[in-house]
């Protein structure tokens, strides 16, 4: 924290010299070793030192691959192709990046997921969390992009999909679509701008990533209690207790990560990216990667025009609405209480949320008029019962009421359970509950 | 209002639950026949290739297929790299195996005379492609009734179901059931992915499963004769020519599953040592 003094101490001659010059040996020790850390954070804490290094790992990898690629529609498909076969170890780099991308985002809902339960949002954090919902968005604008380079019948339709959804904004939607597409369609103009775009924005993310981390370090971590730091009691240095179980953490997520490398690189991706994309065929059934799903699914659920506005507009509206009111969260919760350990009826609000978002995320991947299941049949023997849109729409109205009604409304209803006055009489409380 | 409402919430986040399972069991089936499997021996984690395969598998591609299909990814020098299917150990450079030399020699490829600058053709090198069969895909159409045969580099990733379904699909051509309209230059498999009710005569509920493709039965018994005495039933051509495009779609698949082993133990050692510094570090401090 801020008011931490730094003990930081240059001991050779050149330490010194640098110190009254530069002092990042000092920035970089008091950040990462005597950085004071509450002593009860859990294994979901792990999961940002996790994201930095999936940031580094998508970095390192995509530079390299972008020294053999071809942004060029009529040759990125066999580029890519070729660095998987030709390339030194291509197939590894090209394998890490693309499930690398899956593990980021999969690190990333976890780490926002464990913010929303224990309430990290809260003052003081709420730049803190600003910063981290631009993240987020810019990891989308990312990871979106890079799907379309390798220019896959997949790659190709997202493409269409998604930039056509500018087209949906009244007025100046059309021109901003040309002007987005660089051209009247998803052509060569568009796959050299994603691909200049794609290899801009992860250092925009470094960047924020860097602003983040600044954040974090002025206001503290928050830990499972939501207590803040009251005494030194509370806290143990950075190094070695942070970084050591940080690192069993990256380690066994790293397992997982190489099983999927290694031995189901294809697993997350869609047979029909490896079709080079051809315009005149659509596939039957364009869906995004998983981890955009549930997003996919609130754009499809608006079915219906309301007055003038038109269904699409809606949809589109509601998209980034969805992502729009994770930005606003700090303002929209009114508990006095930050972790849910201490709120026993909004946790279980929470479970509905993470089960709505899986359930979107499941909908996003099916036909909108397939059945989740099936009750009866009509007169024609069809069978007749909950239609994926359907569910789509009622998890929908979920989502945004769990932002819009239910934080804001149990906040203020709630009888919350008594909260530990620090973080160790905390840790007490568990030790003598352990020891029975 | 506490345990009313946490109760209440319980109820639903179970009943959620619940519904979520059971919905995924009663999904609509889908349109086509699964593949079967055909227990390849390249499956699972420590799988790899028949050796004998691949080369049976290029004899149906180069005698059957490559009459319609391109592989434009593959060159001749693939045939023998490392895991291909006359890779020698004697020969660690492809471009000197003497097997693929005679192969490549085999064929004849489009050049400039580099003195002249005339159009040529001359015998295809080790570091060739492999030719493909129409000039343009004017061309593929115009001798396909308006299809183009897809090219085979990456076919086994391109298919859902994979080796499983070009195996499936080769073999499983069938007269079309009695009802279902097929155009002459057409043809019924039930592992092909289509939609089928626009041509179906019969009772809607019963819409057969399938699709039609343009690709006339490519193999049959005896299409070929294998020089390693093999019987060329029609299924065991099937699996071969799979199993050979399977390996041309990730011709390192082999050395990326040997490599995995060597990661994962070495992160399960890493994970070891972490753990036991994890506790020395941490005791007391819980
Ligand atoms: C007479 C020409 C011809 C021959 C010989 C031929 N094919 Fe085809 N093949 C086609 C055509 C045409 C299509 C495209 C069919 C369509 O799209 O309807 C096709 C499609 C395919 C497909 C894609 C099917 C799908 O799921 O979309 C595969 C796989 C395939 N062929 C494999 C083979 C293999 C393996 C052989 C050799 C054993 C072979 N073909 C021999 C003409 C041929
Ligand atoms: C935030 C970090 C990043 C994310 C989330 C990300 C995501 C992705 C995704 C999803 C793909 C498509 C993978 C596929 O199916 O092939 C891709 C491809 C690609 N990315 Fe990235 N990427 C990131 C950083 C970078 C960086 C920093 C570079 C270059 C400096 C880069 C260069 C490339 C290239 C050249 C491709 C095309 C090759 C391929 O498709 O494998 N990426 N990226």
């Amino acid at each position: 924290m801020s008011d931490h003094p730094s003990t930081y101490e240059p001991k050779s001659g050149i330490e010194k010299w640098l110190d009254s010059r530069l002092p990042i040996v000092r920035l970089a020790y008091d950040s990462f070793v005597d950085y004071p850390t509450p002593k009860n954070l859990n294994y979901w804490w792990t999961f940002g030192g996790i994201l930095s290094l999936c940031l580094g790992v998508q970095i390192l990898t995509g530079i390299i691959l972008a020294m053999h690629y071809t942004a060029n529609a009529d040759l990125a498909f066999d580029s890519v192709e070729r660095i998987m076969r030709d390339v030194n170890y291509g197939w590894l780099i090209r394998y890490v990046h693309a499930n690398g991308a899956s593990m980021f985002f999969f690190a990333v809902y976890i780490h926002m997921f464990r913010g929303l339960y224990y309430g990290s949002y809260k003052a003081p954090r709420e730049v803190l969390w600003l910063l981290g919902c631009i993240i987020y968005f810019l990891m989308i604008a990312t990871a979106f992009m890079g799907y379309v380079l390798p220019w896959g019948q997949m790659s190709y339709y997202g493409a269409v999909v998604i930039t056509n959804l500018i087209g949906a904004i009244p007025v100046v939607g059309p021109s901003i679509l040309t002007w987005l597409q660089g051209g009247f369609a998803v052509d060569n103009p568009t796959l050299n701008r994603f691909f200049s775009l794609h290899y801009l924005l992860p250092f925009v993310i470094a960047g924020v990533v860097v602003l983040h981390i600044w954040a974090l370090h002025v206001v503290g971590q928050n830990n499972p209690t939501g207590v803040e730091i009251k005494s030194k009691e509370d806290t143990l240095p950075f190094t070695p207790y942070a970084t050591v179980k940080d690192g069993l953490a990256m380690i066994f997520f790293l397992i997982v990560f190489a099983v999927f490398v290694f031995f189901a690189p294809d697993a997350m991706g869609h047979a029909d990216n490896y079709v080079k994309a051809n315009p005149l065929q659509t596939p039957s059934h364009i869906v995004p990667e998983w981890y955009m799903l549930p997003f996919y699914a609130i754009l499809r659920a608006i079915t219906f025009d309301i007055g003038p506005i038109p269904a699409k507009l809606l949809g589109v509206t509601a998209m980034f609405g969805a992502i729009a009111l994770i930005f606003a969260l700090p303002w929209l919760d009114t508990s006095k209480v930050k972790s849910m350990r201490y709120r026993p009826v909004m946790r279980w609000f929470f479970v509905l949320f993470v089960l709505a978002c899986i359930g979107l995320g499941w909908c996003g991947g099916q036909l909108p008029d397939n059945l989740v299941f099936s009750i009866t049949t009509d007169a024609h023997g069809n069978p007749l019962g909950l239609k994926v849109v359907w569910l789509s729409q009622l998890l929908a109205v979920y989502y945004f009421a769990f932002f819009l009604i239910i934080m804001p409304w149990i906040g203020l209803k709630e009888d919350p359970l008594p909260v530990p006055a620090s973080i160790s009489e905390a840790v007490l409380a568990a030790h003598a509950k352990k020891k029975g | 209002m506490n345990s009313f409402m946490t109760k209440t919430l319980k109820v639903a986040a179970g009943l959620a639950l619940v519904v979520s399972l059971t919905a995924g069991a009663a999904m609509a089936s889908e349109g086509f026949k699964e593949p079967e499997d055909h227990h390849f021996t390249f499956e699972g984690p420590f799988g790899t290739f028949d050796q004998a395969q691949l080369q049976r598998g290029y004899k149906v591609y180069r005698e059957v297929c490559s009459a319609c299909h391109s592989m434009h990814l593959m060159s001749f020098r693939n045939l023998g790299q490392k895991g291909g299917p006359f890779y020698d150990p004697k020969y660690k450079n492809p471009n000197d195996n003497p097997v693929v030399k005679q192969i490549a020699s085999e064929f004849d490829v489009a050049d400039i005379d580099p003195d002249t600058g005339d159009e040529i053709t001359r015998k295809a090198t080790t570091s060739d492609r492999f030719p493909s069969p129409f000039k343009n895909e004017e061309a593929a159409k115009a001798s396909n009734s308006g299809a183009i045969p897809p090219d085979l580099s990456v076919i086994t990733k391109a298919r859902e179901g994979g080796a499983n379904y070009v195996a499936s699909m080769l073999a499983g051509f069938q007269p079309a059931p009695a009802g279902l309209e097929v155009a002459a230059t057409q043809h019924y498999n039930p592992y092909v992915h289509g939609a089928l009710a626009t041509s179906w005569k019969g009772d809607p509920h019963k819409v057969p499963l399938g699709g039609v493709l343009a690709m006339p039965p490519p193999l049959a018994d005896d299409k070929v004769a294998y020089d390693d005495g093999t019987k060329a039933t029609l299924k065991q051509e099937a699996q071969d020519v799979a199993a050979f495009l399977e390996w041309a779609s990730d011709p390192h698949a082999t050395e990326r599953k040997q490599m995995g082993v060597s990661v994962i133990l070495f992160l399960l050692l890493m994970a070891g040592v972490t753990y036991a510094a994890y506790r020395q570090v941490w005791r007391g401090k819980h």
